[in-house]
């Protein structure tokens, strides 16, 4: 056993990396819930947006155009949702699974010109002298830009959903859509455009997958993080600066069994595995006293009868 | 403009229709993407709804529906009682592995005694091993008010973790040269859940069917399931009912898990034979979709679970005769839920056409 | 009038022939247990498929199920292939070795190839590769270009198959570097390029400049090529998108050769079930090229290494080898048996850490 062989600043460096895909998808599926929707189906989006973002790089090799496609394609997917959810008035539970499965199904077959390709380099941040610095260079400034733009996210959400006038109206949708509907809000169009977020959020989380974190094509590559972002919301307790500390734990259970693994520590894998999940229990037990944090209308479906 | 009118009530014709429709409807855009992959669109179709059914190997192909869509239709026959009174387990998958493994647990403990009693003791393992698995959500939703949803979810990750270090660990095969993955129960005759294995029938197919009469007798027959139908429909209204609401989340979540439980041990002493890493398939969250398509119906669901299982089974015959690639399978499954749960809206509302109001 | 008639013979003459030609094709299934797109293990049994149906033309007709689950849905697609008239069908994964038995003694007149498995029948053959040559010849690269002397081993499951690829990189890669250590990480999956990504990351900042993987994407490789300074192999398939560097050579799965002559045997009426487990000589185990990142000493050493193996002049697991608690395993001279390979649960001697269980 060799502790001292684990560095902890590049430890940090690189459970940020792990983390942001994660971050990603579930910043953009509180502002969903926070509009009283469960979207289910962020596995699927994500990896619908890991191959749009993937082709597109490659074709027109510009990271950047990738990871506005990846967006574009996970809010498209998202549509079905909509359509599905909002248009037809279909259970959320249900819809949110088939789009999972349509998602996962639908990649593949956009993806199989595209394995064994290596995608364009995603460019990092780099300024000369802070780069350089000792502890804080590697944490701070040592990354691409997609992990400023997922943490510069949460700072927005959590402005809008606090101080600004939208950010009122969709919590009030998400508390009681009958009210927000009695007070002349167009509740499925809020829906609508909460839902369109989610799906191009977890669409860039799945290309920094596929175009930062790994970088590759192959099917089914997103491995169940989708359904961790899920989990994240829910131990965030809907609030956006928990995401980030969340996604952090997260990626960094992750980057720590790997750590004490290579360091000779011998630790049951399958056990720390699960902690993350049994951890989310927990919180989510704690948090349950307080019965306020949820969306109360989470999940419900919502018709006008006028 | 175009708006929806709730109908007074959901409309019989419909609900019997809408399947149809959506299968036909799934028929034409499944067609359209066979034939954008190149593939002759009627010949994919025909494959895979009728070739199963009264194709060339019908013979085969039909007891094997039965061991796909038993697992389905027992699983999602429980989670219908919940879904119908609001609790919403979507661990199912979870508690199939729990099932499974505890229920391996019982019958690998007495290998080789060769004893009447093996069999339904590893059943009675089986159902508690989920039921308990279940029980974990339902009492903290029942204590603290903790959301089942969420609860349900993460434990099916814990459990997948446990399936791998049992199969890994205290379930390996001992004559396994080392290889992960528990003795086979097929070769255990006193373990074993087949009756008749080329008429595709074993314990888990009774269980289901049974479930499924069980179900339709509970929710029209019992003031249980009457219970369970008014706190789904109304839940104020069944409070003043005198339902006791706790009672009624530990009974659906525990049914539910007991039933995924038993779907889990059936398999893994029959069709699957063993505990491995990749035992799970799905089920658990396939079992969500067939009880949506069933309507939450016992009758339903059943139709819904054969339906499911044809097209997984029609979908292998289409890839492997016609070269279909799986994530094409998929895409088409995924089109049908999609028309399945979309058209389910005539059911509940008339589309209406009407003369904008002018403000 | 003529002109219909002639259409008619036409239309005739060609479902003779197609006729005739569907009778002396043989047909041949494949199934598979990830996506042909995996870019790894189920790739490699793909191309070896194409590689068939390169080689034989009209003569061989192919199908195959990709992502078949372990256990009863295996079953179906294997008995499925043979109700359709499957004259051989491959089953490419460890976990499909029941139901192949199952199905196989239903069909006895069909033959069954059952891959990385123990179990045989009349009418089933089980192959697999000599992985553990290959990954002599890696490590002693490794060793040799080593300047942290540490090496870190990506693992999947400890499974004997990754158990002995560990033990045979160790033992070659002390030997031409006796301060050599191993770190090795345990993934517990086949597949989450991700994880996997991580993994190699970790490795590389404690301190690890030579990354052996036994997973399958190549997300190690790109995390060693973002590293820099840090030389890695592909595995399964060649992965020479990252050559010359970090990627300087790698093991292949070539089934082709095998698949190749089953197929003949089958056609000429010779098959028989065998046991077989071939390695580099017989070509199952490729070696990718060695880059010019390899100093040129040391791609002849390697080079000389693989040829002593193919040869069969030098087995990778030669004694004096000490089991990791220091006990006796194999004397000098004396050479493994592939009993003890095959179900191989211990490190040598040097290894440090223990095999999670």
């Amino acid at each position: 056993m060799d502790l001292s062989s684990i560095n902890p600043v590049l430890l940090i460096a690189s459970l940020m990396v792990a983390a942001t895909p994660i971050l990603l998808a579930a910043i953009g599926e509180l502002v969903v819930e926070k509009a009283g929707v469960l979207n289910l189906g962020v596995e699927g989006m994500m990896i619908t947006g890991a191959i749009c973002g993937f082709a597109i790089a490659v074709e027109t090799g510009s990271p950047w155009l990738g990871f506005g496609g990846a967006a574009i394609g996970g809010a498209a997917l998202s549509l079905l949702f909509v359509l599905l959810t909002q248009v037809a008035l279909a259970n959320q539970v249900a819809s949110g699974l088939a789009l999972t499965l349509f998602g996962l199904g639908l990649s593949a077959l956009l993806g199989q010109r595209y394995v064994g390709i290596k995608p364009p380099p995603t460019p990092r941040l780099d300024i000369p002298l802070l780069g350089d610095l000792p502890v804080v260079g590697p944490i701070l400034f040592g990354h691409d830009l997609i992990l400023y733009l997922g943490i510069a996210l949460i700072a927005a959400v959590w402005a809008a959903l606090k101080y600004s006038r939208a950010g009122l109206i969709l919590r009030a949708v998400g508390e009681s859509h009958d009210a927000a509907h009695a007070l002349g809000y167009k509740v499925v169009r809020i829906r609508i455009l909460a839902i369109l977020f989610g799906g191009a959020c977890a669409g860039l989380g799945g290309a920094y997958i596929s175009l930062v974190r790994v970088p590759q094509w192959t099917e089914g590559m997103t491995a169940g993080v989708g359904w961790i972002a899920l989990a994240l919301v829910v131990f965030a307790s809907w609030k956006p600066w928990r995401v980030l500390l969340g996604a952090y734990l997260f990626g960094g259970i992750t980057v720590l069994q790997l750590n004490l693994q290579a360091a000779g520590v011998a630790i049951p894998v399958e056990y720390l595995a699960m902690s993350p999940y049994l951890i989310t229990i927990l919180v989510l037990v704690i948090l349950s006293k307080d019965k306020s944090r949820a969306p109360a209308s989470l999940g419900k479906i919502f018709h006008a009868s006028h | 403009m175009i708006v929806l009118e709730r109908r007074p009530q959901p409309s019989r014709n419909w609900a019997l229709a809408t399947p149809l429709v959506a299968v036909l409807a799934t028929m034409v855009f499944g067609g359209l993407l066979f034939a954008v992959l190149g593939k002759n669109p009627v010949e994919a179709i025909r494959t895979i709804f009728w070739d199963p059914l009264f194709g060339e190997f019908a013979f085969y192909y039909r007891p094997q529906l039965l061991v796909k869509g038993a697992p389905l239709v027992l699983i999602a026959i429980g989670l219908s009682l919940g879904f119908k009174a609001g609790v919403w387990n979507i661990g199912a998958e979870g508690q199939y592995i729990m099932g499974a493994l505890a229920g391996a647990g019982v019958g690998l403990a007495f290998y080789p005694l060769d004893a009447w009693y093996v069999f339904p003791l590893m059943v009675i393992g089986g159902a508690l091993g989920g039921w308990a698995w279940a029980m974990i959500p339902a009492i903290l939703k029942v204590r603290f008010g903790t959301n089942e949803i969420l609860v349900s979810l993460m434990l099916v990750y814990v459990a997948e973790q446990l399936l791998a270090s049992m199969s890994l660990g205290l379930m390996r095969n001992p004559e396994g040269h080392g290889f992960p993955g528990s003795r086979n129960l097929n070769d255990y005759a006193a373990a074993t859940s087949w009756i008749n294995q080329n008429a595709g029938l074993h314990w888990g197919v009774a269980a289901a069917l049974i479930a499924v009469i069980f179900a339709y007798v509970l929710l029209n027959r019992h003031m249980l399931g009457f219970h369970i139908r008014l706190t789904g429909e109304a839940p104020r209204a069944a409070r003043f009912a005198g339902v006791n609401p706790a009672r009624l989340i530990l009974f659906c979540l525990g049914i539910s898990g007991a039933l995924a439980g038993l779907a889990g041990l059936f398999e893994v002493a029959g069709p699957a034979g063993q505990v491995s890493i990749d035992f799970n398939i799905g089920y658990g969250f396939t079992a969500i979709i067939v009880a949506f398509l069933g309507r939450l119906h016992p009758l339903g669901i059943l139709l819904a679970g054969g339906l499911m299982a044809l097209t997984y089974i029609g979908g292998e015959i289409a890839q492997s005769q016609l070269g279909l690639p799986a994530a094409a399978i998929q895409v088409f499954q995924g089109m049908l839920l999609f028309f399945l749960l979309a058209l389910d809206l005539l059911t509940h509302f008339r589309i209406r056409l009407r003369k904008r109001e002018v403000a | 009038m003529k002109l219909t008639a002639l259409f008619a013979s036409a239309a005739m003459v060609l479902g003779l022939a197609t006729g005739a030609v569907a009778q002396d094709k043989t047909k041949i299934g494949f199934v598979y247990v990830g996506p042909v797109g995996d870019g790894g293990w189920t790739y490699e049994h793909d191309q070896a498929r194409q590689a068939v149906v390169a080689e034989f033309g009209d003569k061989v007709e192919t199908v195959f199920v990709e992502s078949v689950p372990e256990g009863p849905d295996s079953e179906r697609v294997m008995t499925q292939m043979a109700l359709n008239g499957a004259d051989l069908i491959f089953t490419t994964s460890f976990g499909y070795m029941d139901s192949t038995i199952n199905v196989a003694k239903k069909f006895p007149n069909v033959k069954f190839e059952h891959a990385t498995g123990y179990k045989t029948a009349p009418n089933v053959s089980v192959y697999s590769a000599r992985f553990y040559e290959g990954r002599a010849v890696q490590g002693h690269i490794a060793g040799r270009m080593t300047k942290s002397n540490i090496v870190g081993y990506i693992g999947s499951y400890p499974i004997p198959e990754v158990i002995r690829g560990i033990n045979s990189a160790y033992i070659h890669a002390k030997k031409v570097n006796p301060d050599v250590q191993f770190k090795i990480v345990w993934a517990y999956t086949w597949f989450d390029p991700a994880k996997e990504a991580d993994a190699a990351k970790v490795l590389i900042e404690q301190g690890a400049d030579v990354i052996l993987q036994h997973t399958d994407s190549t997300a190690p490789q790109a995390a060693a090529k973002a590293a820099g300074n840090v030389i890695t192999f592909g595995q399964a398939s060649d992965m020479s998108e990252y050559a010359p560097s970090p990627r300087v050579s790698s093991i292949i799965d070539n089934w082709a050769p095998y698949y190749i002559a089953r197929t003949q045997a089958v056609m000429d009426g010779t098959w028989e079930s065998v046991n077989t487990w071939d390695g580099i000589g017989a070509g199952m185990v490729g070696i990718g090229e060695i880059s010019d990142a390899v100093p040129a000493e040391i791609k002849a050493e390697a080079l000389a290494l693989k040829d002593s193996i193919a040869a069969g002049d030098y087995h990778p697991f030669t004694g004096p080898i000490r089991k990791q608690d220091g006990s006796a395993w194999l004397a000098e001279g004396e050479v493994a048996d592939d009993g003890t390979l095959a179900g191989m649960n211990f490190y040598v001697e040097g290894i440090e850490g223990d095999i999670p269980n």
